[in-house]
């Protein structure tokens, strides 16, 4: 267990909202992602679970505190930094799919990759079939991503998020919109990604069922850690 | 490889045609109209010019009036009382000495194309009772012709046949028509001095300008010299014409170094024309300027609302690795589509008033209104056309890429 490779870690996150009245959101937070780990974040509204997922998302940047994603500190640095390792070593998969309607599946799944740039187009278009085909959506690729069920369309969203193979993966609700047949696929993806691929899985879900499957739950209450169960195979 | 930047906003520009048309059609309007109003006045200002040109040479050379010093007394000696006098114009004759040394001068310059001289002199064109008041010009007619393009105006007879004619005269249909006289008939001329000659009117002018064509005869310089009793050597202007007429004012320093007399470029002679022009000129060109902030503000417009539509697609954009800097290319790349599209065709609507106003007749000695397709004004109104669509974009563009993708995803 201890030789497993750290991908994030946190050191001390303090979060602060100014708007409409001081008050803090985050206090202290410490914790590690380990390699092929699917990870839950739970906890109550408000309890600061999507503010911590934003923040070390490196996305939100206002927090105090260190985060390091694969041993890279990165807390301090500029945005643009912070976009190329979003591109290169984050997937997100959000409540609602965030698809550009007028753009097909397949061309949905391969906008990160053509950003990132490290593949040929003709390869990237593989590469996109191919996630949309462990997806189950091989058949889809060439519709416009707004023709399809909202079903489809979070598995279309996953594609995307795995297309450049990030280190983690992160879900901010992936099935909070999702029914429970929906629910069970996308999980049975989450946890598949995690053992066959060994990417971290990062999720904020309140669904208990859906926590309690994943290998860890950290549970947020009051901008603290309240619940750190480790789960061991 | 395409661009994938490039390649988003095509995709936005393909579907949603309708917008992308609306936005650029302003800039068509906004560039057409532009164009079309800077060709009117750069058209009218090339026919005033012209108009100028016909009387006027770039620059001309003649004997301005002294003015006689006031006496202001001796300096070394201080109790001496000082004498102002009144000071008063002292010419006695509008002479050029010796004109035939400096004509020859001139022509030697690089820089002049044609030097000439000319006597002027108040005359009565008289038929019996009849009289016109007008003025004569002694001129060599065939090098004055080559100077004011006086051939494309003779209505009758050849300037040419003034040459060594000295009993012949050119006069202006005007003049012609009020005495109901016409070619090879006499006319009797009489100058102010006192001087009658009955002259054979040997060609008619009509310049369309009634001061010229009512008042204006050409005649030899020798038979100018016998109206105003002056011998062979008197001139009383000089007219030198150089390569570029914008850039007269140039040789003028350089001129009045070879003469003592007055040196004037005809920008300074035709000041009022001119800045009859300049004022035109500017209002117009603020009108298509205003037009075109307009035009501009149709684009500012509609990508403003595309990125407000599509603030989703802009966050999950950035969450996936796209920098502020994408974004904005993203943005500015379709108003450049917006914009080029518009401009070239703002550039063929443009065209199209130019050539239906190339066809309206004007009347009078203008004819068709003066106006053409000046590559020049193409060239600034693309150029322009572009920048503004740039600029009309830009700052919509920026605020999309100032997104906050956090505050998107947490709503």
């Amino acid at each position: 267990m201890t030789d497993r490779k750290i991908v994030l870690s946190t050191k001390n996150i303090a979060k602060f909202f100014y708007e409409p009245v001081k008050f803090q959101a985050l206090h202290d937070i410490n914790f590690e992602a380990y390699e092929g780990e699917f990870l839950t974040l739970v906890g109550k509204s408000g309890s600061g679970k999507s503010t911590l997922l934003y923040c070390i998302s490196t996305m939100d940047t206002a927090y105090e505190g260190e985060i390091s994603i694969k041993g890279k500190n990165i807390t301090g640095m500029k945005t643009d930094q912070l976009a190329a390792i979003r591109n290169e070593n984050i997937g997100f998969v959000f409540q609602f799919h965030y698809l550009l309607p007028e753009f097909s599946c397949l061309k949905n799944v391969m906008i990160p990759a053509l950003k990132l740039g490290k593949y040929s187009h003709q390869e990237i278009e593989e590469r996109a079939y191919q996630k949309l085909k462990i997806l189950g959506l091989d058949e889809q690729a060439l519709k416009p991503a707004s023709k399809l069920s909202g079903g489809q369309q979070q598995r279309v969203a996953i594609a995307r998020a795995l297309i450049n193979d990030p280190a983690i993966i992160m879900g901010d609700e992936p099935t909070g919109n999702l029914d429970s047949k929906n629910t069970a696929i996308v999980f049975d993806i989450f946890k598949e990604i995690s053992k066959e691929f060994g990417q971290t899985i990062i999720a904020v879900t309140h669904d208990n069922d859906f926590a309690k499957a994943s290998d860890r739950t950290i549970e947020l209450g009051d901008g603290k850690i309240i619940n750190h169960k480790k789960v061991f195979e | 490889m395409k661009n994938i930047n490039i390649e988003i906003a095509v995709t936005h520009i393909i579907t949603r045609k309708k917008q992308t048309l609306v936005a650029a059609l302003g800039v068509t309007i906004g560039i057409g109209i532009f164009l079309f109003m800077n060709s009117l006045s750069s058209g009218f200002t090339k026919y005033s010019k012209g108009e100028i040109f016909k009387n006027n040479a770039h620059i001309k050379i003649y004997k301005n009036d002294e003015i006689s010093m006031p006496f202001m007394g001796n300096n070394d000696s201080s109790n001496s009382s000082q004498v102002i006098i009144n000071p008063q114009v002292t010419t006695l004759s509008k002479k050029i000495i010796n004109p035939e040394e400096l004509l020859k001068k001139l022509k030697n310059q690089t820089y002049v194309t044609h030097a000439i001289a000319q006597v002027n002199f108040d005359v009565f064109y008289n038929r019996g009772k009849a009289q016109i008041k007008g003025n004569g010009i002694g001129v060599d007619m065939i090098a004055y012709s080559e100077m004011f393009n006086t051939q494309k105006y003779m209505v009758a007879g050849n300037v040419k046949s003034l040459q060594g004619n000295l009993n012949g005269i050119i006069i202006g249909r005007g003049i012609s028509e009020k005495l109901n006289l016409g070619m090879d008939e006499n006319i009797t001329v009489s100058s102010s001095h006192g001087v009658v000659k009955v002259m054979k009117i040997v060609g008619i002018f009509d310049t369309g300008n009634s001061m010229n064509d009512n008042q204006k005869s050409y005649v030899n310089l020798s038979s100018a010299q016998q109206f105003i009793k002056e011998g062979p050597s008197y001139v009383s202007t000089i007219f030198v014409n150089t390569p570029n007429s914008d850039k007269s004012a140039n040789y003028v320093p350089l001129l009045q170094l070879l003469t003592p007399y007055t040196v004037e470029d005809w920008k300074t002679t035709n000041a009022d024309v001119l800045s009859g022009d300049k004022i035109r000129n500017t209002m117009l060109g603020a009108i298509s300027v205003s037009i075109l902030i307009v035009a501009a503000f149709g684009i500012y417009n509609i990508l403003s609302s595309t990125i407000m539509q599509k603030i989703n697609d802009i966050a999950i954009l950035k969450a996936t690795g796209f920098k502020g800097s994408d974004v904005v290319k993203i943005f500015v790349f379709e108003a450049l589509v917006m914009g080029l599209i518009g401009t070239i065709m703002g550039l063929i609507l443009g065209s199209v008033l130019i050539f239906i106003m190339s066809h309206v007749y004007m009347g009078g000695p203008v004819g068709y209104f003066p106006i053409g397709f000046e590559s020049q004004l193409y060239i600034t109104s693309f150029i322009l056309g572009i920048v503004i669509t740039l600029c009309a974009g830009y700052f919509p563009a920026r605020k999309a890429a100032k997104v906050d993708p956090v505050e998107i995803f947490r709503k």
